[in-house]
């Protein structure tokens, strides 16, 4: 009953999607306000329908309605709550309905957060929004109907993959859409702005906390992700450049992109036709990112059960979207004059360099990810594109970034002075020299790696400081007056520099696992004692567990450091009881310089195989991500961001009429 | 210095960049990527190169998994049906992996063995990767469709749930 109720909803929605994608759009030259005024409401009841749908699948999940198809396959009544709910979007159907209702939702908030938005602006973008999601509402009825019945019921459903089963992944995929599709946003008011011709300060104040708002949630997304991997796979690695990972690795890096480059077009007026192509470009690279998990035309760890029909599809969405937007970018792109002039040596200059190189770096990204499908379809063999290569090009590219980011923030608009703070920065030089040092001292002769990674990230963290320094004037006035411009520096300016500290954070964490892990592998008797990067692992014992719907084995290590107890490690290897695979589970401990890691394997003569990791700084990795998103929400909380276009004169509702009537 | 010099310098100073960078990404195209090949490309073409990365991918053969005397390195046979390569792997198999199902091994191949250092499943007990199935297909043992997963090969799966 509740199944029909939701695949009903999710037909009218269809409708009203189309009508909500059409009518404004059509409207508009006709000059037909109250015609475009339906977007509104739409986008309203467009959102309810689909919240709807989403409930019906929900529900049958909770109750475990196996007459369903898609919860006799992805549910099992012993699952725990948690994952009877995210077993909704843990698998294909599901997962792209929960693509539809992020959509939805995303457009209703337009319509209710963008009360100031002129009107026409408002309702063409809503429409294009509407248009997304007309194609994915086809895409969900035509292809992957999560609401499909089963005429032979059976007893109990498969249950989902256990790798799944777990609170990290439960959230990545919400997150990640939130971040995916919230550039659909940014998309739809540029699709908009160039069908009005008319891109302006207040359009860019308008789009950056949408950009804004996707960014955090891809970052969390991304790093919930990495997290995952982490801890489940069981082999100590965060990132493996695989596929699916670059698939929501372009969307970030094109949209913090877009996220700079809009501050140029709302506090100069430059670079616009350029934010544009930005706003297309980080979209469509969520929507090709989709296109390849679902499709799996690429080999993944990450990818599971896909459907080329299905990949087609999506093919063909990706097509219209993208092309169709640049033939209109094509048209109506040079006629977006920029009225801000400015000098290569500037803020404009130094956010631009830092576009340069974001998108240089998506674009490497996509060559590596989209060369072995190249390869193939030439049929010049079968190819992958791994770490090593992502490494060599990756490293080189992102470097003057970050050197950038520590001047770039001081640059005056217009035209900067570089050589003035050059010479001003020596406690900049000093630091970063004092950390390759250190780093020399500590690790020896370790590789180039660390003392530049580290050097690369003291660089960028105490530029940083050094900025707010020379913000509030510290030293050149009295330390009262200082603290005083300290409180008034704008919540933009704090979420900059909390997100490029957290970044810093993120290098050393990256340098520190990248470079520094201890691995060892071996087979251990009970008692055995083993040393890890100056910790003695001794293997206690093993015992038999039963957890809420697994059986699993637990090998118990006890870790010393110099004869004093540390920690206990309960490592797991799980048997679901509804079969298939077993999983890992590493026991890790936490600790500020690093991670304690281990991993109990199969049984060999007596003992058992494990793995004990040292995995350094990786929590500055995760600490480094969690400043990074912190720092985006302190920027979406700045008033600036959330007073709606301020100059609403009668000149703007003015240019609207002539738009709406032209 | 004049605008039109300064220009030409930011375009010479652009080029040398995008050079330096095509070049950089050629390079690292050139040397670090990893060709895939099946047991019968490399046994019977002689496609390898002992001083690159390969990957080789098929089944598992079925009784072929062995521990090796130090308990740790794990001996295996991958075979496309047609022909076999031993993989010698020290570490933890993953999760997923089982004799009769798809794997994918990366690393050297030394003395007629390929000593990898990463050994690939798939998330999804029910999938195969497409080079694992291209293999197979290519020498003629394996079908699209064909049940080939444990779980089909058990009737885990009820069947209202096969073709889907």
């Amino acid at each position: 009953m509740y199944a029909e109720i939701g695949h009903f909803a999710l037909i009218l929605a269809l409708f009203v999607a189309v009508v909500q994608g059409v009518v404004p759009l059509a409207a508009g030259p006709m000059g037909n306000r109250r015609w475009m005024n339906i977007a509104g409401p739409a986008s309203i009841a467009q959102f309810i329908l689909i919240a709807a749908a989403f409930a019906a699948l929900t529900h049958a999940f909770v109750t475990s309605d196996f007459s369903v198809l898609n919860v006799a396959k992805n549910s099992h009544t012993d699952k725990p709550l948690l994952y009877k709910v995210s077993g909704v979007w843990g698998n294909h159907e599901g997962s792209m309905l929960l693509w539809v209702l992020i959509l939805a939702t995303f457009g209703c908030a337009v319509q209710v957060f963008g009360r100031n938005l002129p009107s026409g602006l408002k309702n063409r973008t809503l429409a294009v929004q509407s248009l997304i999601t007309v194609g994915f509402l086809m895409f969900i009825l035509f292809t992957s109907n999560p609401f499909e019945r089963l005429l032979d019921v059976p007893a109990n459903g498969q249950s989902l993959n256990p790798l799944l089963q777990d609170p990290g992944l439960a959230f990545h995929p919400p997150f990640l859409y939130l971040g995916y599709v919230g550039f659909s946003i940014a998309y739809s008011f540029a699709i908009a702005a160039l069908i009005e011709g008319r891109v302006d300060a207040s359009w860019a104040r308008w789009v950056r906390p949408w950009t804004l708002a996707a960014w955090i949630f891809l970052t969390v997304g991304i790093a919930l992700g990495s997290w995952w991997a982490y801890y489940e796979l069981g082999w100590g690695g965060w990132w493996f450049w695989d596929p699916v990972e670059n698939a929501s690795f372009m969307p970030w890096l094109a949209g913090t992109a877009l996220l700079h480059s809009a501050i140029v077009v709302e506090k100069r007026d430059a670079l616009k036709s350029w934010t544009i192509f930005l706003a297309i470009i980080a979209f469509g690279l969520s929507l090709l990112g989709t296109f390849l998990v679902r499709s799996g035309v690429l080999t993944s760890v990450h990818a599971f059960a896909t459907d080329p029909e299905r990949g087609v599809f999506i093919l063909i969405l990706l097509i219209i979207a993208i092309g169709g937007s640049f033939a209109l970018y094509a048209v109506r792109g040079p006629s977006l004059v920029g009225g801000g002039l400015f000098k290569p040596v500037s803020r404009e200059g130094a956010l631009l360099f830092n576009n340069w190189i974001l998108t240089t770096a998506t674009g490497v990204v996509l060559l590596g990810t989209l060369y072995p499908l190249f390869i193939d379809v030439i049929d010049a063999g079968k190819v992958s594109v791994g770490a090593p290569f992502y490494n060599r090009v990756f490293i080189p590219i992102m470097t003057p970034l970050v050197i950038l980011m520590a001047l770039g923030p001081l640059m005056s608009w217009k035209r900067g002075d570089a050589k003035g703070i050059l010479s001003r920065m020596y406690l900049v030089y000093g630091a970063t020299l004092a950390a390759v040092i250190l780093t020399f001292i500590l690790k020896g002769e370790e590789g180039w790696g660390g003392y530049f990674g580290m050097g690369l990230a003291t660089w960028l963290a105490v530029g940083t400081l050094w900025d707010v320094a020379e913000r509030i004037k510290l030293g050149k006035t009295s330390f009262g007056q200082s603290l005083k411009r300290l409180a008034r520096q704008p919540r933009a300016t704090w979420g900059m520099t909390i997100a490029h500290l957290g970044l810093a954070i993120t290098i050393a964490g990256m340098t520190g696992a990248g470079n520094w892990k201890v691995e060892k592998i071996q087979v251990m008797n009970f008692g055995d004692q083993i040393e890890v990067a100056g910790f003695t692992y001794t293997f206690e014992g093993v015992r038999d567990i039963r957890g809420p719907n697994y059986d699993a084995l637990e090998g118990t290590f006890t870790v010393h450091k110099d004869g004093k107890l540390v920690t206990t490690l309960l490592a797991e290897k799980r048997e679901y009881d509804t079969g298939g695979m077993p999983t890992t589970e590493a026991a890790i401990y936490p600790m500020f310089l690093g991670d304690l890691y281990a991993v109990v394997g199969d049984k060999s003569g007596d003992g058992y195989v494990t793995r004990l990791y040292w995995n350094p700084l990786i929590a500055w990795l995760w600490g480094g991500c969690g400043l990074l998103t912190l720092g985006g929400l302190v920027s979406l909380s700045d008033r600036r961001h959330r007073v709606g276009a301020p100059k609403r004169s009668a000149l703007a509702n003015k240019a609207i009429a002539e738009g709406a009537k032209a | 210095m004049k605008k039109k010099t300064r220009r030409l310098y930011i375009a010479l100073v652009g080029l040398c960049a995008l050079g330096a960078i095509a070049a950089l990404v050629l390079a690292a195209l050139e040397d670090d990527i990893v060709f895939f090949f099946s047991p019968t490309e490399v046994i019977e073409q002689g496609k390898v190169d002992l001083d690159r990365r390969i990957r080789i991918g098929g089944l598992v053969e079925a009784g072929s998994v062995e521990k090796a005397a130090d308990g740790v390195t794990n001996i295996f046979v991958v075979t496309d049906m047609a022909n076999t390569i031993p993989v010698h792997y020290k570490g933890l198999l993953p999760d997923l992996f089982r004799e009769g199902q798809g794997v994918v091994a990366e690393g050297y191949f030394r003395n007629d063995v390929l000593v990898a250092d990463e050994v690939l499943a798939k998330h999804d007990e029910n999938y195969m990767p497409p080079e694992v199935a291209d293999a197979l297909k290519k020498s003629g043992k394996w079908e699209e469709g064909q049940p080939i997963t444990e779980a089909l090969k058990q009737g885990h799966v009820p069947d209202e749930l096969k073709d889907k």
